[in-house]
C-alpha cells in the first residue's frame, strides 16, 4: 500500500543509484517492483549468461545504461579459451531491435568484434559512453564507426584491451562537429597514432577531463595537447623520452604548470626518468598515480616524484620501488587508501622487489589503506599479524607470494596464522586472494571469521575437503570463488548444492573434482550451468570407459535463469 | 571426414598459456594451456599435480614443511603469476626494447648522461617479449608462440612446424599432411616464414640478428613460397652468402 502517488515514489527511487539497493527495493512489494522495474536507468548484469536480452527487455524497458561481464576471472591470466564465450553482439542486436534509449555500455571481458562496434554505433542516437575493460575481437576500424557515427559522444574508454591496430586514422573519423569529449583512452593502442587529428580533436573539445595517450605519442605532442586542455583531470602519457635541454621540454613544463586541476597521473609507458621533474610543480594536487606500466621509472627519480606526491589516495607501482621505497610512501602518503605492486621482473629474480618489509610499512605510515594488492618474493605470518593490527579497515587485500606454495619464510611454517589474523581483524574484508603454503587451518579461518567476503581466489592451497567446505558452509555472502590446483574435490563440491544460487559463480581447475560429480551436480542443480572446459578431446573423456573417475581440467559454474547457452564452442561441455 | 572433425573440435585460436622460460631453448613444454587432440606431444596444462614433492598435498602427506624439495619456480606454471596479459606483455616488451636499446649504445659507445646507469636492470643476458600470432596460408586458425621460448631462429621454425604440421605420430596436424621436414628457414619447402614488423613491413625471418628480430617481429605468417616473391629474391641472396662462407 503506498501513502504517495506511484510519480512520488518513482522520484524518491531516483536517489537510489546503486544497483544491491535498487534489487532490495523491488523486493518490498508489487507495487514497489513495478515502479521500479520502469524507472531502472542503469542495468548491472555481473554474468552475460545468467540472463539473455530478452528478459532484460522485458523487465526493464527504460534503461539507459547496461553493464556486462563475460569471461570469468582466470581469463585474464590465460585460463579460459579465447573462444569460450562473452560475445556482445546479440546483446547489441537485441537491443537495437528494442528500441532501447542506450546512452552508456560498459564490457569487461567480452568478446566485441567491429560488426557490433559499428551496429552499436548506427542504432542508438543517444549514445554517450563507451566503456571496454579486458575486451577483445575487435580492431581500430570499429573504433572509426564509433568516432564518425556517434554524434554525442562524450566517454571512449578502452582499458587493456587487445585491439588489432590497423594504423588507420580513426580518430580522424571524429566529425569536425565533435565537441562534446570529455573522455578519452587509447592508452592499450599499440600502433601509430595520427597526431594532428588527436590535437585537433583536443582542441575542439572543452569538457576533456580524461585523456590517456598511448606510446606512439611522443613528448612535444604531449606539451601541445596539455596546452589545449589545461582542465585536464586524468592524464595518461604515453610516451616520455626526450632531451631535457630541448625547448619541447621546456614547453612541457610551461604547459604543467597551467594544469592546475590534474589529479590522476598515469602511462609512462616509455619514459626517461630524469625528466619526470617536470611534473614536481603539479604533484601536491594528484590523487592518483599510477606507474605499474612504467618500467623504466625507478631508483631516486621515482623516490623523488612520490615525496611531491603528499595527497596521493591511490598508488599502482611495480615491484622495483624496493622495501624503501614504500618506506617513503609509508611516511609521504597520509591519504593513501589503495596501493598495488605489480612485479616488473618477470624472469629469474630482479634487483630489488619488495618483502613484507615494505608491506608493514605501509600498513604502519597509512591509517586509511583499505586495498592492497601486493606481489612479493616472501612473507611471514609476523607480519601479518601486525599488518591486520594496523589495518583493521581492509575491504580488499589480496596477497601473491610469487613462488607457489612458498612457507613462512623465517619459520616455514604455513601462512595460516598470518592469513587468519588478516580475517580476524578486518571485518569489513570483502576480497581476498591468499598464496604461499596454506593448509585447511586457513580456511577454517576464513569460514569463521570473513562474514563479508565476497570474492576469494584459491591457488596451490589447502589438504583437504575439509578446507573448500569450511569456506562454502562459513561465508554466508559468498559471490565469486575462484580455485585452482587445490586438492578439493567432489565431496566438496556437493555437500551443499543449494549454495550455489547464492552466488554468481564458481570455477575450479586443476583440482580433485570429477566428472562423474560434476555430471551429478548439475542434475541435482537444473538451475546451474556446469561448464566442462576442455581442451583436450573431447571424446576421449567419454571413451575412456573410466569416465566417471577422470578428474575434469576446468570446471566453470554459474546461476542461470535462461539454461544452457546456444553459443558453446566445441570444446565447452555443458553438463 | 576425419580431419575436419579434429579441426572442428575447438582448434581455433588456441592460446599458449603464460609459461616463461628462465632460458631459451625449453619450448612448449612451460606453459601451453591447451594440450590434447590434435596437439598431443606438444605439451599439457602443468599442475601442482606435476610436481609431486612439492604441492598442496604435501602437507598433508608429510608432517614438516621445511623446505623438503626444491621449490618450484614460479615461471614454470600455467597462468602464474596472476598478472594480466595485457600487462605481462607490455612489461616484456619493455625489457626487450631497453636492453636492445643498451647493447645499441654499447656499441656506439654514447654516454647518455645517467639514464645508463638507472637502467641497471639484468635480464639475464636475455631479452624477452611475449607472445606473438602466428598464422599460415590456407589455415583458418591462427595459434600464439612464446619467443620468449626461444633463442635463435631454427628452434623457433621447429616449435612452428611442430605446431601446424607435426602431431601425435598416426595423427593429423592442422594441415592434414603427415610428418615431413618442413625447412621453413631455407626456402626449399613449399612455405616460407615471414613476419610483420612494427613499421608494418612484412619480411623473410631470419635476415637480421635474432635479437633484433624479437624486437621488432610484431607477428608472423607461414607464406606460401610462390606468393613471397619479392621476399624471396633478398632471402636467396643470403642463401649465397651463407653457401659461400667458410665451414
Amino acid at each position: 500500500m503506498n501513502y504517495f502517488p506511484d510519480e512520488v515514489i518513482e522520484h524518491v527511487f531516483d536517489f537510489v543509484t546503486s544497483h544491491k539497493d535498487r534489487n532490495t527495493i523491488s523486493l518490498v512489494c508489487k507495487s514497489w517492483y513495478k515502479i521500479e522495474r520502469f524507472s531502472r536507468q542503469q542495468v548491472f548484469i555481473g554474468n552475460c549468461y545468467a540472463i539473455n536480452p530478452e528478459r532484460l527487455l522485458r523487465r526493464f524497458p527504460c534503461f539507459k545504461s547496461l553493464t556486462l561481464k563475460g569471461k570469468p576471472h582466470f581469463a585474464d591470466f590465460n585460463l579460459v579459451p579465447h573462444e569460450w564465450g562473452g560475445f556482445v553482439q546479440p546483446w547489441i542486436e537485441a537491443l537495437a531491435r528494442g528500441r532501447v534509449g542506450l546512452e552508456e555500455l560498459r564490457l569487461k571481458r567480452m568478446v566485441v568484434t567491429d560488426e557490433s562496434l559499428e551496429l552499436l554505433s548506427r542504432s542508438f542516437a543517444s549514445f554517450k559512453s563507451l566503456v571496454l575493460v579486458s575486451c577483445e575481437g575487435f580492431t581500430t576500424d570499429g573504433l572509426a564507426s564509433i568516432a564518425a557515427n556517434c554524434r554525442h559522444l562524450q566517454e571512449l574508454d578502452l582499458q587493456e584491451n587487445e585491439i588489432d591496430d590497423h594504423r588507420g586514422q580513426w580518430l580522424s573519423c571524429f566529425p569536425d562537429t565533435c565537441t562534446t569529449l570529455v573522455t578519452l583512452n587509447f592508452a592499450c593502442l599499440e600502433g601509430e597514432t595520427n597526431l594532428v587529428a588527436l590535437e585537433r580533436l583536443v582542441a575542439r573539445s572543452p569538457n576533456l577531463k580524461s585523456l590517456k595517450l598511448n606510446r606512439a605519442v611522443p613528448l612535444d605532442a604531449l606539451a601541445r595537447l596539455m596546452l589545449c586542455a589545461p582542465q585536464i583531470v586524468d592524464l595518461g602519457v604515453g610516451s616520455y623520452e626526450n632531451d631535457p635541454d630541448s625547448e619541447s621540454y621546456l614547453k612541457l613544463k610551461a604547459a604543467i604548470k597551467k594544469c592546475t586541476s590534474l589529479r590522476s597521473l598515469s602511462g609512462f609507458l616509455e619514459a626517461a626518468p630524469h625528466c619526470l621533474s617536470a611534473f614536481h610543480p603539479i604533484c601536491h594536487n594528484l590523487t592518483s598515480l599510477n606507474l605499474s606500466y612504467a618500467a623504466e621509472i625507478h631508483g631516486s627519480h621515482l623516490i623523488k616524484l612520490i615525496q611531491h606526491c603528499k595527497n596521493l589516495q591511490r598508488l599502482w607501482i611495480l615491484d622495483s620501488i624496493g622495501d624503501n621505497g614504500l618506506e617513503v610512501v609509508a611516511s609521504t602518503c597520509k591519504e593513501l587508501q589503495e596501493l598495488r605492486v605489480f612485479p616488473c621482473d618477470l624472469v629469474g629474480v630482479g634487483d630489488t622487489t619488495v618483502t613484507e618489509e615494505g608491506l608493514v610499512a605501509i600498513s604502519a605510515g597509512c591509517p586509511k589503506l583499505h586495498s592492497i594488492l601486493y606481489f612479493c618474493n616472501q612473507m611471514t605470518n609476523a607480519a601479518l599479524i601486525i599488518v591486520a593490527k594496523n589495518c583493521p579497515n581492509f575491504i580488499r587485500f589480496r596477497l601473491c607470494i610469487l613462488e607457489p606454495n612458498k612457507p613462512d619464510h623465517e619459520t616455514s611454517q604455513p601462512l595460516d596464522e598470518g592469513f587468519g589474523a588478516i580475517v580476524k581483524a578486518c571485518k569489513s574484508l570483502r576480497r581476498l586472494s591468499v598464496s604461499g603454503l596454506l593448509t585447511d587451518q586457513v580456511f577454517y579461518y576464513i569460514g569463521m571469521y570473513a562474514n563479508q567476503l565476497e570474492m576469494l581466489s584459491i591457488a596451490f592451497a589447502g589438504d583437504t575437503d575439509k578446507g573448500m567446505l569450511s569456506v562454502l558452509n562459513g561465508c554466508k555472502k559468498m559471490r565469486k570463488l575462484e580455485i585452482r590446483d587445490s586438492p578439493f574435490g567432489d565431496k566438496a563440491l556437493l555437500a551443499d548444492v543449494n549454495k550455489y544460487e547464492t552466488m554468481r559463480s564458481l570455477w575450479m581447475s586443476s583440482c580433485e573434482v570429477t566428472l562423474s560429480g560434476c555430471k551429478r551436480l548439475a542434475q541435482k542443480a537444473p538451475w546451474l550451468n556446469v561448464e566442462i572446459i576442455n581442451e583436450n578431446d573431447n571424446n576421449r573423456m567419454e571413451q575412456n570407459g573410466h569416465e566417471g573417475r577422470q578428474k575434469v581440467d576446468k570446471m566453470y559454474l554459474y546461476r542461470t535463469v535462461v539454461g544452457t547457452r546456444m553459443d558453446v564452442p566445441p570444446f565447452v561441455w555443458i553438463l | 571426414m576425419i580431419t575436419e572433425l579434429e579441426m572442428g573440435k575447438g582448434e581455433s585460436e588456441l592460446e599458449l598459456g603464460l609459461g616463461l622460460s628462465l632460458g631459451g631453448g625449453t619450448p612448449a613444454k612451460i606453459g601451453k594451456s591447451g594440450g590434447g587432440g590434435a596437439w598431443g606431444e606438444r605439451g599439457r596444462l602443468l599442475t601442482a599435480k606435476d610436481f609431486p614433492s612439492v604441492g598442496s598435498k604435501r602437507a598433508a602427506d608429510s608432517g614438516s614443511h621445511a623446505g623438503a624439495s626444491p621449490p618450484r619456480s614460479s615461471s614454470q606454471v600455467v597462468g602464474w603469476p596472476p598478472i594480466g596479459s595485457h600487462r605481462m606483455n607490455s612489461l616484456v616488451n619493455n625489457q626487450a626494447t631497453r636492453s636492445a636499446r643498451e647493447e645499441e649504445e654499447a656499441g656506439k659507445k654514447k654516454v647518455k648522461d645517467d639514464e645508463s646507469k638507472d637502467v641497471t636492470k639484468k635480464v639475464n643476458g636475455k631479452v624477452q617479449v611475449g607472445f606473438i600470432k602466428v598464422n599460415m596460408d590456407g589455415v583458418a586458425i591462427g595459434r600464439k608462440v612464446d619467443l620468449n621460448a626461444h633463442s635463435y631462429y631454427e628452434n623457433l621454425a621447429q616449435t612452428l612446424e611442430d605446431m601446424f604440421f607435426r602431431t601425435n605420430p598416426g595423427t593429423i596436424g592442422l594441415t592434414g599432411q603427415f610428418t615431413k621436414p618442413l625447412r621453413l628457414l631455407d626456402g626449399s619447402s613449399e612455405f616460407v616464414l615471414t613476419y610483420e614488423d612494427k613499421e608494418g613491413d612484412w619480411m623473410l625471418v631470419g635476415d637480421v640478428p635474432w635479437r633484433m628480430f624479437i624486437t621488432s617481429v610484431k607477428r608472423l605468417r607461414v607464406m606460401k613460397t610462390s606468393e613471397a616473391n619479392g621476399l624471396a629474391v633478398r632471402h636467396q641472396e643470403r642463401n649465397e652468402r651463407h653457401r659461400n662462407q667458410p665451414v
